[in-house]
């Protein structure tokens, strides 16, 4: 991305997303109020991060590939299955990936 | 403490919304709680508010890092903390933008996740009863953390001062905090070199992961979830970068409007 687009796109996005809260404080209540509406939403959100995982762990460019960033996944899943807090399973998850990498692997 | 915030922010994404200020039951549920004499209320808000503000604001450190190892400078760097301020959204930008996706797949992905921050912003207006330049504040203020804490306080369905404090305590602390240490991972970040020598591709994944977690609870959370990954390993080699994402999210609309409120609860 070039600066020029780079920017549009930090602009646009942010925008969006202050304008969506703008939005949830002034549009009338009862629009939101369709279980349906809350419904999808919190199901929309889960697909996304749930894909941004799958992309983080395994995109490489165009295409898959398995390196270190896989275990140091199962690292931070166990960290959250331990109820650690974020930044220490971020750490945890970096310390993985840069270990298995030094030690030639990923 | 974290404990109680997670749970709350579970509750808030499961169930959506909450009918703020209506409904008998839940009225009659948390009077035995509200005999906490008002002042200490108060300040058991302002503590929840603090501490969630102090977790939230440390991994400010991993965005900042990440979002200048994807090729964002310090400068976009801080104005997506400063003016988008939606971690999620943030972090979807940094990982499509790092991935080589297109402009369009990285705002429509923020901007369908900054949805949800819609729906806090209908729950939170009955309690904050905010007008004018404030309202827009509050509106700004307004994500996971700030909604969570102001719904969790005893006296959320009559708008009381706990709720109210909540709100403001944490939306204001989250946002310093986020900011201060977003600016100071963006300069370590520049000064790293190789960001996967030192992992942080992988702690990008693990920050997805996390966000991702507290929100798996309902069945119908982890269905939609495995049918993203799978959506998502088939399409990656296939689409362009960013397009993977936003296919997880229309195959969560349909679950969404197919399965009905009986998958929702489960």
């Amino acid at each position: 991305m070039t600066g020029a687009v780079l920017w549009g796109t930090v602009l646009a996005a942010s925008v969006a997303c202050l304008a969506l809260k703008v939005a949830g404080h002034l549009i009338p209540e009862h629009w939101l109020a369709d279980p349906r509406v809350s419904r999808v939403t919190s199901l929309v959100t889960v697909a996304l991060l749930a894909s941004l995982v799958v992309v983080q762990t395994l995109g490489e460019g165009q295409g898959l590939a398995v390196d270190a960033r896989l275990p140091a996944l199962a690292v931070a899943a166990i960290a959250l299955a331990l109820r650690a807090p974020f930044v220490v399973v971020v750490i945890l998850a970096a310390a993985a990936a840069a270990g298995l990498r030094a030690l030639g692997w990923g | 403490m974290r404990d109680v915030v997670r749970d709350v922010v579970r509750d808030v994404v499961r169930d959506g919304p909450p009918v703020v200020g209506d409904g008998a039951p839940a009225c009659d549920e948390v009077s035995g709680v509200t005999r906490m004499p008002p002042h200490l209320a108060v300040r058991s808000a302002v503590r929840q508010g603090v501490s969630v503000a102090v977790a939230t604001g440390l991994y400010g450190v991993s965005f900042g890092a990440l979002s200048v190892a994807a090729g964002i400078g310090v400068l976009p760097t801080m104005v997506l903390s400063l003016l988008m301020f939606s971690g999620g959204s943030q972090f979807a930008v940094v990982g499509i933008v790092g991935a080589g996706g297109s402009p369009f797949a990285a705002v429509a992905t923020a901007a369908l996740l900054g949805a949800r921050n819609a729906l806090y912003g209908a729950v939170v207006t009955p309690i904050l009863r905010v007008h004018g330049p404030r309202r827009i504040a509050a509106a700004h203020l307004t994500i996971d953390e700030s909604t969570a804490v102001a719904t969790g306080q005893p006296d959320a369905p009559t708008g009381g001062r706990a709720s109210r404090t909540g709100f403001w305590v944490t939306g204001v602390g989250v946002f310093v905090l986020w900011n201060a240490l977003t600016l100071l991972g963006a300069l370590a970040g520049n000064a790293m070199g190789d960001p996967r020598r030192w992992g942080l591709d992988a702690a990008a994944a693990a920050a997805f992961l996390a966000l991702v977690w507290p929100r798996l609870a309902p069945r119908s959370a982890q269905v939609v979830a495995a049918i993203a990954v799978v959506v998502s390993v088939a399409l990656i080699p296939v689409v362009p970068a960013g397009v993977p994402v936003l296919a997880a999210a229309a195959s969560a609309v349909v679950v969404g409007l197919v399965a009905g409120p009986k998958g929702a609860s489960a």
